[in-house]
């Protein structure tokens, strides 16, 4: 029964996921690209569950840290960058007063 | 209350705030927020997961977070806005190798436990929970090795052109049906001794696939398989989802997922092209069958090149009244964004009315060029996408092609026997002037002559895109001087 659930998941999560993304303006399309990248990350739960395991074996430590690592990259890397970016779009009054604003 | 269900409303509300965050990222006044929502969203899912009766040892998990964090930080930090999309292809390589280590690591559980206790703790079935087990190598796997060559290819390591060898479609077929065949062994019996012989056949076979999947696929393709990756990358973590049954992973995931499909199917529109044209067809490295396919329309094809100098290209901007920019990927190369926007911003000052003209693909992923002109400062409001800017075209006095080529090559329109026929343009050709900067005199991305080029009404600016400009924005100085 918990598999049909997980499926039921599945299966909402795929149509909301298409109703959110379809009228994206152009302009976003990097920061929703690099965004959504940044989500994806979240197998660092995963990767936490399966280096967090004592199953007696080293091999699911090193993979589970190996894990953890890439995926907090992921994470991380992700949002900050997509952050910048974000930070750059300015409207007009905005960008006139101050040139340099990075991070 | 029992822990298990605690963790679980928390995942309930970071998936709520997952929705909310990207639903807000598809906004220009929210999207700041949205992301930001996204990342507390994490950060929830992230601290609940810890408290997860399945974790016992900290140590490691500690070490792997801070790592994790620490090159996060400072990639984040450093990378240049004219890198974003080798950027956005490594982390992404990152994610997917990080499911296909989960999906290794939970087979290894999986060894070690046996399956009566191992599904004690997650839902499942042997067959289902191997298969899963499965698609998460073999995506994750796909994912990482397809990233990781379009980053080489993105950051120049490796040529952009395609690279395509004899009987490379045949090679991959069987890499295909190998993986098929091994992955459908391994689901029904994980735990045969050729169950992990098959396990190793997928994980091998896999990352050679991402490899040989991207590696026919050239520069100028790049924003679909960016978005496909980008996708994949989803899909793996919610197939890592079904491994350890975690309703967070696969809703998160599955977003990533479907998005990554809309922004592929949009960027495939763009070029008027199937996914599988892009995938398969190996496209500019036919450039000599389709140089004489295009022989044929040799007839309007005449014409020369004229080209024009920094100060003669000064005289015409300075009289223009309506002025479009079209950026490409050679803007990104020259590193010509503030310049541009300077020399836009001089225009305006000399009364003329200023846009950028983007088309959806121009650049090396979705949305390139907004990027690089935002750093630049360039304010949204003069962006312009490419269907409002067409009917305009006629009415604009000069059209400046900065480093762009197929884009707005008249072919697509015009000539049948182009491999680029059918794809949407900006029609730079309908403006009454049009100067196009280019390094030198070759083809494009693409291998295609461009006949814009040849058009009357067309003057080639050739050098650095960066150099060139600076030379027009000296001239409107010591105009604005005298």
């Amino acid at each position: 029964m918990e598999l049909i659930l997980l499926l039921f998941i599945f299966a909402l999560a795929a149509f909301l996921g298409f109703e959110l993304i379809a009228k994206v303006p152009s302009q976003l399309h990097t920061p929703l690209m690099s965004g959504s990248n940044a989500v994806s990350g979240i197998t660092v739960v995963g990767a936490i569950i399966a280096a967090g395991t004592d199953d007696g074996s080293w091999l699911t430590t090193v993979l589970g840290t190996a894990a953890v690592i890439l995926a907090m990259v992921n994470v991380v890397g992700g949002y900050l960058v997509t952050d910048r970016m974000l930070g750059m779009f300015k409207k007009k009054e905005a960008s006139a007063g101050k040139k340099e604003d990075r991070v | 209350m029992k822990p298990e269900i605690l963790i679980n409303l928390v995942y309930i509300v970071a998936s709520v705030l997952f929705i909310l965050g990207l639903k807000m990222l598809g906004r220009q006044a929210t999207a700041r927020r949205g992301n930001a929502l996204s990342a507390v969203a994490m950060l929830l899912a992230t601290v609940a997961t810890l408290f997860d009766h399945n974790v016992v040892s900290y140590t490691w998990i500690i070490v792997g977070l801070v790592v994790g964090t620490v090159i996060g930080v400072v990639c984040a930090r450093i990378v240049k806005m004219t890198s974003m999309p080798e950027m956005v292809a490594l982390l992404n390589g990152f994610g997917g190798l990080a499911s296909l280590l989960v999906g290794w690591a939970e087979y290894g559980k999986i060894r070690a436990f046996g399956w009566e206790r191992y599904l004690g703790e997650f839902a499942g079935t042997p067959v289902f929970t191997a298969s899963v087990i499965f698609l998460t190598v073999l995506i994750g796997g796909i994912t990482f090795t397809g990233s990781i060559y379009a980053f080489a290819k993105l950051a120049e390591w490796l040529p952009g052109r395609p690279s395509v060898f004899r009987g490379q479609h045949l090679a991959n077929g069987a890499l295909v049906i190998l993986v098929l065949v091994a992955g459908v062994g391994f689901s029904f019996d994980a735990l045969a001794p050729l169950g992990g012989l098959a396990f190793w056949v997928v994980l091998l076979a896999s990352l050679v696939l991402g490899w040989t999947f991207v590696m026919p696929i050239g520069g100028g393709d790049m924003p679909v398989v960016i978005s496909l990756l980008n996708s994949l990358s989803g899909l793996a973590a919610c197939a890592a989802g079904f491994v350890i049954a975690n309703n967070v992973l696969i809703v998160a995931g599955c977003l990533v997922g479907t998005s990554g499909v809309i922004l592929t199917a949009i960027m495939c529109k763009a070029m008027n092209r199937s996914l599988a044209g892009v995938l398969f067809s190996g496209f500019g490295a036919a450039a000599p069958g389709a140089a004489t396919a295009s022989a044929a329309g040799e007839g309007e094809m005449q014409g020369e090149l004229k080209p024009i100098s920094a100060e003669d290209t000064f005289s015409v901007l300075e009289a223009a009244r309506q002025v479009v920019f079209i950026p490409g990927y050679g803007m990104a190369v020259a590193q010509a964004q503030h310049v541009v926007r300077e020399l836009a911003e001089m225009l305006e000052s000399n009364g003329a009315e200023v846009r950028f003209a983007i088309h959806p693909v121009a650049g090396r992923m979705p949305g390139h060029m907004n990027v690089l002109l935002a750093e630049a400062n360039v304010p949204y409001e003069q962006l312009v996408e490419m269907d409002a800017i067409n009917p305009l075209m006629a009415s604009m006095d000069v059209a400046v092609v900065i480093g762009a080529n197929d884009v707005v090559n008249p072919a697509a329109a015009r000539d049948r026997a182009s491999p680029i026929y059918g794809m949407p343009i900006i029609n730079a050709h309908e403006a009454r002037t049009v100067i196009c900067l280019k390094r030198g005199k070759g083809a494009g991305f693409s291998g295609l002559e461009n006949q814009l080029f040849l058009l009357p009404n067309t003057r080639m600016l050739y050098g650095d895109a960066k150099g060139t400009l600076q030379s027009v924005v000296a001239e409107f100085k010591a105009l604005a001087a005298s």
